[in-house]
């Protein structure tokens, strides 16, 4: 096919590129334009203050619920429960604010905001590292909540300062390394009514099924390999391990030393994961 | 003269084996409108993504403004400014913050996105509603700001999905007067069409696409034209009349004519003989015609008669179960048709249509 046809308006390509790009380093730009839709993201969550306070109220139900009912019948030999409690909570809290990373990713490919990312010469990764910041800043928020909310409750930390920020910390980087598999089930989902759907069935038996509620020794055999072996419950042991006090059984060492594996493994497996799965994305 | 979109064959498949481009070739020249026009499903969205960068096409070649769209991908990226079908812009932000964004993710340093975001909403009427979010925003604000964040970096060549689908009239012709504002100033603009009227009022290059191939090419003058110098249009007591008057038509000689509902469309170059010839033949058949009109071919006349859809304004004609028929014999016969070997494309098109859409 050829352009010869009649009617001609012959001005020459204006092909000039104009004053855009290359003058930093990629990695510069990566994080600029992450930091550019972190902003964009956060000030999307601060528009929409609903769904932040009932989003918040649900892990607070979860506190009363387990505080209030559960705990007459569940035993926790060295611990008062609340103290047992407060950092499975945190953990629970966190994993469940990350599955927002997967319906926010579904929402942004179903409304078409990616599809304008992608013409865009900013840095492909920084679509998915945008998301999982700015739902690190909204976990550093509800885990701010969650202390609040627990020590209205009664729970006490037993340990050091430094021990109290280094398990918060924890808990806080496993919520982010969590994202990034949230991440890949956004990428993966058809609309974010489906991502919500497919986040939580993974969701709950890791959160259940772990230490964080319950000692483990009080489940059959069978579930007791699989919740013992589990990165929710490595975290959660190591948590516990540093912001109410020493679980016996295994080294604090040990105990934070898994859970560090664990939530690095995670990010290693799935930040790759997911930035593949935004660059095949039709 | 450069081209600003050179498209070589391009070859696009889905899973599921629709393949939405089957060999698309055209080439934009530098400084001009040109339209991609077509029903859909004809490709057209497919064909701006691959030249956007968002897909990578399975066979062909393409560029823009030199650069190879799969190996030059972000060379491209930083050249193009895209709208698409959906107004890409989010909800949850003011229109200012939409468009600081765009400015900062395209390396705009910061005092000069925020100077260009000022300037473009002045320019698309939004500065009164610039700091409220988009949710208070009608659709036509929506779609004039997604018009505009494709601008925020001075884009040379502009990619138009769709600009105005659904968009009401005063929207759609503020925004055709914004495009030819920006094509006055030396941008290139890609536009894709459902409406013929926006075709002819904006391009001044037209492809026809259906099922992924060109099927015409030319200025709207000239695809006109091919239609013959006047359209006959004859409207007729029922569809069984229409019917009648079509077959009786061609057993004259006159293949070209197409039923459309209760009216027979033809395409003539003799205009008033034409008519005499005509009105005699109905009157000895005892048809009569309650409308006769001799009028200028519109773009949705070449339309219906390359593609054997009506177009998207046109909800008469999708009801015939005819027409697919109708309109094979008649493109076999029309000699002025571009490209050799569109007879046999066509046949394979309709025998696909058979089969899948109606």
């Amino acid at each position: 096919m050829t352009a010869e046809a009649p009617g001609a308006v012959t001005t020459p390509a204006p092909s000039t590129p104009g004053p855009r790009h290359t003058t930093a380093t990629d990695l510069g730009w990566l994080i600029r334009d992450a930091w550019t839709v972190t902003k964009r993201n956060l000030i999307g969550y601060t528009r929409i203050p609903e769904a932040m306070f009932f989003s918040s109220v649900q892990p607070i139900m979860f506190v009363l619920l387990f505080r209030y009912v559960f705990a007459g019948a569940i035993h926790t030999p060295g611990f008062n429960y609340v103290d047992f409690l407060m950092p499975g909570i945190f953990v629970q809290s966190v994993a469940f604010g990350a599955v927002g990373t997967s319906i926010g990713l579904a929402e942004d490919l179903q409304k078409g905001i990616i599809e304008r990312f992608r013409a865009l010469p900013m840095a492909r990764s920084a679509v998915l590292a945008g998301r999982t910041t700015a739902d690190l800043v909204r976990n550093v928020f509800v885990m701010l909540l969650m202390l609040g909310v627990g020590f209205l409750v009664g729970y006490r930390v037993h340990t050091g300062i430094a021990q109290f920020l280094g398990g918060a910390l924890l808990v806080l980087a496993f919520a982010y390394c969590l994202s990034w598999g949230f991440a890949v089930i956004g990428m993966a989902a058809p609309n974010s009514e489906t991502a919500q759907v497919m986040s939580f069935p993974v969701l709950f038996p890791f959160t259940f099924a772990s230490s964080a509620f319950v000692p483990v020794q009080t489940m059959p055999g069978w579930l007791q390999g699989f919740a013992v072996n589990q990165p929710v419950s490595k975290v959660v042991n190591a948590a516990r391990d540093l912001m109410s006090g020493h679980v016996p059984g295994v080294s604090s060492a040990t105990a934070t030393w898994e859970a560090v594996v664990w939530t690095a493994g995670m990010l290693a497996v799935f930040a790759p994961l997911a930035v593949w799965k935004y660059r095949s994305r039709i | 003269m450069t081209d600003a979109v050179e498209a070589e064959h391009l070859v696009k498949s889905f899973k599921g084996s629709v393949r939405a481009l089957d060999g698309l070739s055209f080439a934009v020249r530098a400084g001009s409108v040109f339209g991609l026009l077509g029903p859909n499903g004809a490709g057209k969205t497919t064909a701006v993504r691959i030249l956007t960068t968002i897909l990578t096409p399975d066979g062909g070649t393409a560029r823009v403004l030199g650069h190879d769209v799969i190996t030059e991908a972000r060379t491209v990226r930083g050249l193009i400014g895209l709208a698409g079908q959906y107004a890409a812009v989010d909800e949850n932000l003011t229109g200012r913050e939409n468009l600081d964004m765009v400015g900062s993710l395209n390396h705009l340093p910061r005092p000069a996105y925020r100077q260009r975001t000022r300037e473009l909403l002045v320019q698309f009427q939004l500065d009164d509603a610039g700091d409220r979010p988009l949710k208070t925003y009608s659709g036509g604000m929506r779609r004039r700001l997604d018009v505009a964040a494709a601008l925020v970096a001075r884009p040379a060549m502009l990619f138009l999905d769709e600009p105005t689908t659904g968009l009401d009239p005063a929207s759609r012709s503020a925004l055709w007067i914004a495009v030819e504002e920006l094509v006055s100033q030396g941008t290139t603009v890609l536009l894709t069409t459902q409406y013929m009227e926006e075709a002819d009022r904006l391009a001044h290059e037209i492809a026809v696409v259906d099922h992924g191939t060109v099927i015409a090419l030319g200025t709207p003058a000239r695809l006109k034209a091919q239609m013959g110098a006047t359209v006959l249009d004859i409207g007729l007591a029922g569809a069984a009349d229409a019917a009648h008057t079509t077959e009786l038509l061609r057993s004259t000689g006159r293949s070209g004519a197409a039923r459309v509902g209760d009216s027979v469309e033809l395409g003539v170059d003799d205009g008033p003989r034409a008519a005499i010839e005509i009105l005699r033949l109905l009157d000895q058949a005892g048809i009569e015609p309650h409308r006769f009109t001799l009028r200028e071919p519109t773009l949705d006349d070449v339309f219906l008669s390359l593609t054997g859809n009506p177009t998207a304004d046109d909800g008469l004609a999708g009801a015939d179960p005819d027409r697919g028929s109708f309109d094979r014999q008649r493109s076999g016969d029309r000699g002025s048709a571009p490209g050799s070997g569109r007879g046999a494309r066509r046949s394979r098109r309709q025998a696909r249509r058979g089969a899948g859409h109606g």
